[in-house]
């Protein structure tokens, strides 16, 4: 009997096809990253250059002109401080969820992720209204209390499963041995599902990073978000690729090199433990 | 066990969540009855369900509904299929494959106005665009994506930013396939569909329900593609109804069709929730 092959396709074969499709799909990133060392005539050359001298004025018109580093600045903020008090706010909850299990919790985790579902959209009048009264508008504040409450659903859900893991049998073993509620949590618990809430953190702080549509709408000059200034080389007309994918590549580069280093945690985080 | 404890602990993340999901929809509950143009401040008063006529034979509402279902629709399809076909590829080990991995997985961290206006300038521009020279390569007449298929260009978009995304959930639950059943199969020569068919496509059956929940809680709120390439044009083409309301709210300057039309979306929203919750409700009473 001819021994059947251990792959449906050689090892050759597989690879190729692999990184060709790798490539495919990450060419547009790619090419926004060459583009952003081009000079705008070298950016709309018919056919495309691919060898040229990199300059880095892109990047200083971008930060001379539209002021690049208070918006970085405005989406580390409201990015960090949005998933910090997140976090606070939802351990509690899903700690008491996951280990004080009573008949309604299921529709509790139900009802949250149901809030989750709601579009942003449905929200964006009344919320404007309120901030605009409470003078939050174009604040940072404001975007850290939306951005944290939009995420909170899916910090519970992400922490509840985590815990979920954890045996109930250690938490037993410690309550026996005389363990206080909070240094059960504090000794046992916490360290356990640590991982849990890093993961938690990380997508967080992806999301909040990348959220566009409430800081389109309650930011701009004050508070933007690098989403907002990147909408505002939207306009139609101009050739200025060059500029514009300089500014995009500022405003990706760092969440992006900030996934790569985490992407384990939080492929794991965004299956909500669901897959192993 | 004390009882008070843990509805202590839950109180501060009910309370935030119950007073955003409240708040704003008795807001929006009074706002779809009354009067409300912001360029109009002198009208006011009740007006009945004359918002939600409005809004409802608006000729736009029926695209948008449409247009919602076929974007949420064909990126599941399209994440969910090519994504299980990468996964499958990249199982095994083979050169460079952390490498592929990290490529793979960077459009899930574009934020969506840069992935937008990346795809409309630099990809999707009829003269200058990549694949416009792409197409003049080999003698065909570039494609003008926004204005003839706008939909179809932000159906593109929307899947390159998560197609990594399930492509990676698939990878995760391939790794923990039963190797030694699936050694034991091949022993048996059982073909590679019969192993797809048997094995790996039985295994995938929970990671399709967690991308299909995910996705569906991300993109049933579509906004910022729309928003930085077509502006829900030409026409209605590219409108869904997250984009319809925000149009009526902050191009028409009318909050109270505005607000119908959410209370509209709320409505869609809890249809596809109870849908989830057929999906993944189960999960949670082991």
């Amino acid at each position: 009997m001819a021994r059947r092959s251990k792959y449906p396709l050689p090892l050759l074969m597989r690879t190729a096809a692999a990184w060709v499709i790798t490539l495919l799909l990450f060419f547009p990133l790619g090419w926004l990253a060459l583009m952003a060392f081009k000079t705008e005539l070298q950016a709309i050359s018919v056919p495309p250059l691919w060898w040229f001298t990199p300059t880095l004025d892109n990047f200083r018109e971008v930060q001379e002109r539209s002021d690049y580093l208070l918006y970085a600045r405005n989406s580390l903020i409201t990015s960090v401080l949005s998933t910090v008090i997140g976090l606070m706010i939802a351990t509690p909850a899903a700690y008491s969820m996951a280990f004080f299990k009573s008949r309604h919790t299921k529709n509790l985790l139900m009802w949250m992720l149901s809030t989750k579902m709601m579009p942003a959209v449905g929200a964006l009048v009344p919320i404007y209204v309120l901030a605009q009264k409470s003078q939050l508008l174009d604040t940072r504040t404001g975007l850290v209390i939306i951005f944290m409450l939009s995420n909170l659903p899916i910090m519970v859900w992400m922490l509840y499963s985590y815990f979920k893991e954890i045996p109930n049998e250690i938490l037993e073993a410690a309550r026996m041995d005389g363990a206080t509620l909070w240094q059960e949590f504090y000794r046992v618990t916490f360290p356990l599902a640590l991982g849990g809430l890093a993961s938690t953190g990380l997508l967080c702080l992806v999301l909040s990073w990348n959220k566009a549509f409430w800081s389109l709408n309650l930011s701009s000059a004050k508070a933007g978000t690098l989403a907002t200034l990147i909408a505002s080389y939207s306009s139609p007309e101009g050739l200025f690729w060059a500029k514009l994918s300089a500014a995009s590549l500022m405003a990706i580069a760092p969440i992006v090199v900030f996934g790569w280093f985490s992407q384990k945690q939080l492929v794991q985080g965004l299956t909500f433990g669901a897959v192993k | 066990m004390n009882r008070l404890l843990p509805r202590l602990l839950l109180t501060p993340a009910v309370a935030t969540l119950l007073l955003w999901m409240l708040v704003p929809l008795a807001m929006t509950v009074y706002f779809s009855v009354i009067r409300y143009n912001l360029m109009q401040p002198d009208q006011t008063g009740f007006n009945g369900l004359e918002n939600f006529e409005y809004f409802l034979t608006d000729p736009s509402f029926s695209a948008a509904v449409l247009n919602t279902i076929l974007l949420l629709g064909s990126v599941i399809v399209i994440t969910v299929v090519l994504g299980m076909g990468l996964a499958l590829l990249i199982d095994e080990a083979f050169p460079g494959r952390a490498v592929v991995r990290l490529l793979l997985i960077s459009p899930f961290f574009v934020m969506p106005t840069v992935n937008a206006l990346l795809w409309k300038h630099m990809m999707m521009h009829p003269i200058y665009g990549v694949l416009a020279q792409v197409s003049i390569f080999f003698g065909f007449t570039p494609v003008e994506w926004l204005s003839d298929h706008p939909l179809v260009s932000i159906i593109i978009m929307v899947s390159w930013q998560w197609l990594p995304f399930a492509a990676l959930i698939f990878m995760t639950a391939l790794q923990s396939m039963n190797r030694e059943q699936l050694e034991a199969a091949r022993m048996d020569g059982a073909t590679y569909l019969q192993q797809l068919r048997y094995l790996y496509i039985p295994h995938l059956g929970r990671p399709v329900a967690v991308v299909v929940m995910i996705e569906l809680i991300f993109l049933l709120s579509v906004f910022a593609e729309i928003y930085t390439t077509t502006g829900g044009g030409p026409g209605d083409a590219s409108t869904n109804v997250a984009f319809l309301i925000f149009k009526q709210a902050l191009l028409n300057f009318d909050a109270g069709v505005a607000s119908a039309g959410a209370l509209f979306a709320v409505l869609l929203a809890n249809i596809a929730a109870a849908f989830l919750i057929r999906l993944v409700g189960k999960d949670l009473d082991k």
